[in-house]
């Protein structure tokens, strides 16, 4: 990689250069899916006090997809956790398609996932699927229509009366991804979607994911440990490191793997990119050694 | 993308688990009371043990085959004291633990005071009422049975109000969910297993309570004045002829909240 920038100085400079550039589809004028400008958040208090992110800036573009990567303790999911307003920043501003972030979880902008399903076992499939729609006093017809073509868009529409404990992990997190694609959203937020399933199931589940994204053109905001998926997946790689919790690096991955098929994953480039992210991890030089 | 390949088709019905239950897990217990009441007619006749130490099976089925509707009407009485205090104490209960799970200061208020009511030996309570309300009715009774019912039931649906998990609650706040959203979708369907637990356990509570109650006076009538009657004119095998109507009674009660438990969480996973 020669366009790693080294320090997090720079590369809050390149972030909103890339914000504008590399967004692709997204229209001259469009705003920005996330801007996160000189976050802190701090837990505890006196003694006790942990510093989970500090001076944090980010933007990510519309229907452009940002992976997070670090080290557990880096804070990537409470940034998450803080542009979905389940959390409030301690310092520094948040905006969501130019609101506030309350504003745009009040607007319903953004469609969530976790890494645990959290689907609600006493519902359906279905019933799970269309829940954001219900609270949100969608007609029944219109529930019933959407709720059909987004089990036919994770490929679960046998088993729309299921109840969740009968089917697989993947096939849960499935539904909760069809759950979060309820209603349309511009923005995806996901933490660690697919932490806890096989790398069978998880490379199948992100070729779907990349699917999705294609035919819906959201931005993602997503949280990995796995570095691998954070570039088969991202337009950019965002490298946090822990204690306290801070952007390091960004990784833009290049355009010859961005049509993201099987082949990218053997693609020379995507080792090389593979590797920079892993030794922005590291902190230290690109170890050319690690490739073979 | 082969679905079918990943889990193949399942029987996607709610059941009762009680279709699981195999003919073995019935029959053994009901041999095992079958052999123990015939090993105790067996050694009453052979001892020729005297009825007013323990009366032969016999004799006090022959009382309650003689004495059927007076053991019904006793049964309908004491009934429907549990009933009333029943769902009187389980509706106070209820609506207790969701006002405390709302309001913090009223649930550390509450635990002194629920500590303390679970250690009282309620029944102790009802010659109190029985003055309070007048010995001629029956509301003695009824509150006795509501207040022993009201703190497992208040224990367990406060126990389940605290079981939402943090990705749930999450999940109702990212889709800006109204409180009386959060409630009906998430908190009350999480601990409706934990409110029936505690019905179940209330029911039997609320028989036993009815009845011990009528041993210390109140109106006649209902199975536990009866009991005491007849013992203390030394009718022993009529006496046990009644203890079995309010076996029989506690155990309606039992079955059917566990019935509608199972019915009720009929959707929830298995805990």
């Amino acid at each position: 990689m020669t366009d790693l920038s080294k320090t997090p100085e720079k590369t809050a400079q390149k972030t909103a250069e890339q914000a504008t550039d590399q967004a692709g589809p997204a229209p001259f004028g469009t705003p920005a899916a996330i801007t996160v400008t000189g976050v802190d958040r701090v837990f505890g208090k006196r003694k006790r006090e942990v510093v989970a992110l500090s001076a944090v800036d980010l933007t990510v573009a519309a229907g452009e997809f940002v992976s997070l990567i670090g080290p557990s303790g880096c804070g990537k999911s409470t940034l998450l956790r803080l542009v979905a307003d389940l959390d409030q920043p301690s310092g520094g501003t948040i905006a969501v398609f130019d609101k506030s972030a309350e504003q745009a979880r009040l607007d319903q902008d953004y469609g969530i996932a976790f890494q645990q399903a959290g689907l609600l076992p006493w519902r359906t499939v279905a019933a799970n699927v269309e829940l954001p729609l219900k609270l949100h006093g969608a007609g029944s017809a219109e529930r019933k229509a959407r709720v059909a073509e987004l089990l036919d868009l994770v490929g679960l529409t046998d088993f729309a009366k299921s109840r969740p404990d009968q089917l697989s992990g993947g096939m849960q997190q499935r539904v909760a991804i069809a759950r979060a694609l309820a209603e349309q959203p511009r923005l995806l937020l996901m933490d660690e979607p697919f932490g806890a399933l096989d790398e069978i199931t998880r490379e199948r589940l992100q070729a779907e994911l990349v699917r999705i994204c294609r035919e819906t053109g959201a931005a993602v905001l997503f949280v990995t440990h796995s570095i691998p998926e954070a570039v088969f997946l991202s337009d950019r790689v965002v490298v946090m490191t822990p204690r306290p919790g801070r952007i390091t690096d960004v990784v833009t991955v290049p355009e010859t793997l961005r049509a993201r098929t099987d082949a990218t994953r053997d693609h020379a480039d995507f080792l090389h990119t593979v590797a920079a992210v892993r030794a922005a991890l590291h902190g230290g030089h690109e170890p050319a050694e690690d490739l073979a | 993308m082969s679905v079918v390949a990943e889990a193949t088709a399942k029987d996607t019905r709610a059941r009762l688990p009680i279709s699981r239950l195999r003919v073995s897990t019935v029959l053994a217990p009901v041999l095992l009371g079958v052999a123990v009441v015939a090993l105790w007619q067996v050694l009453v006749d052979h001892y020729d043990v005297s009825p007013l130490i323990i009366p032969a099976p016999d004799a006090v089925w022959a009382q309650v085959t003689d004495n059927r509707g007076s053991i019904v009407d006793g049964a309908t009485v004491t009934g429907r004291n549990a009933l009333l205090g029943l769902v009187g104490g389980a509706v106070v209960a209820i609506v207790g633990a969701l006002v405390s799970h709302a309001v913090r200061f009223i649930d550390q208020m509450a635990v002194p005071v629920v500590a303390a009511a679970s250690v009282v030996p309620i029944v102790a309570l009802a010659p109190v009422l029985y003055t309070m309300f007048g010995a001629g009715n029956e509301t003695g009774r009824v509150l006795v049975a509501a207040l022993s019912v009201s703190v497992p039931v208040y224990l367990n649906t406060l126990r389940g109000l605290a079981q939402v998990k943090a990705v749930h609650r999450d999940l109702m706040t990212a889709y800006a969910a109204t409180p009386t959203q959060v409630a009906r979708t998430v908190t009350l369907p999480t601990a409706l297993p934990y409110v029936f637990t505690g019905l179940r356990i209330a029911s039997s509570l609320a028989v036993i309570s009815a009845l011990v109650a009528e041993y210390f006076g109140g109106p006649v009538g209902g199975l536990g004045k009866s009991i005491t009657t007849s013992a203390s004119s030394s009718n022993y095998p009529l006496a046990y002829a009644y203890v079995l109507g309010a076996i029989a009674l506690g155990i309606v009660f039992y079955v059917v909240t566990l019935l509608l438990e199972l019915w009720v969480t009929r959707h929830h996973p298995s805990t």
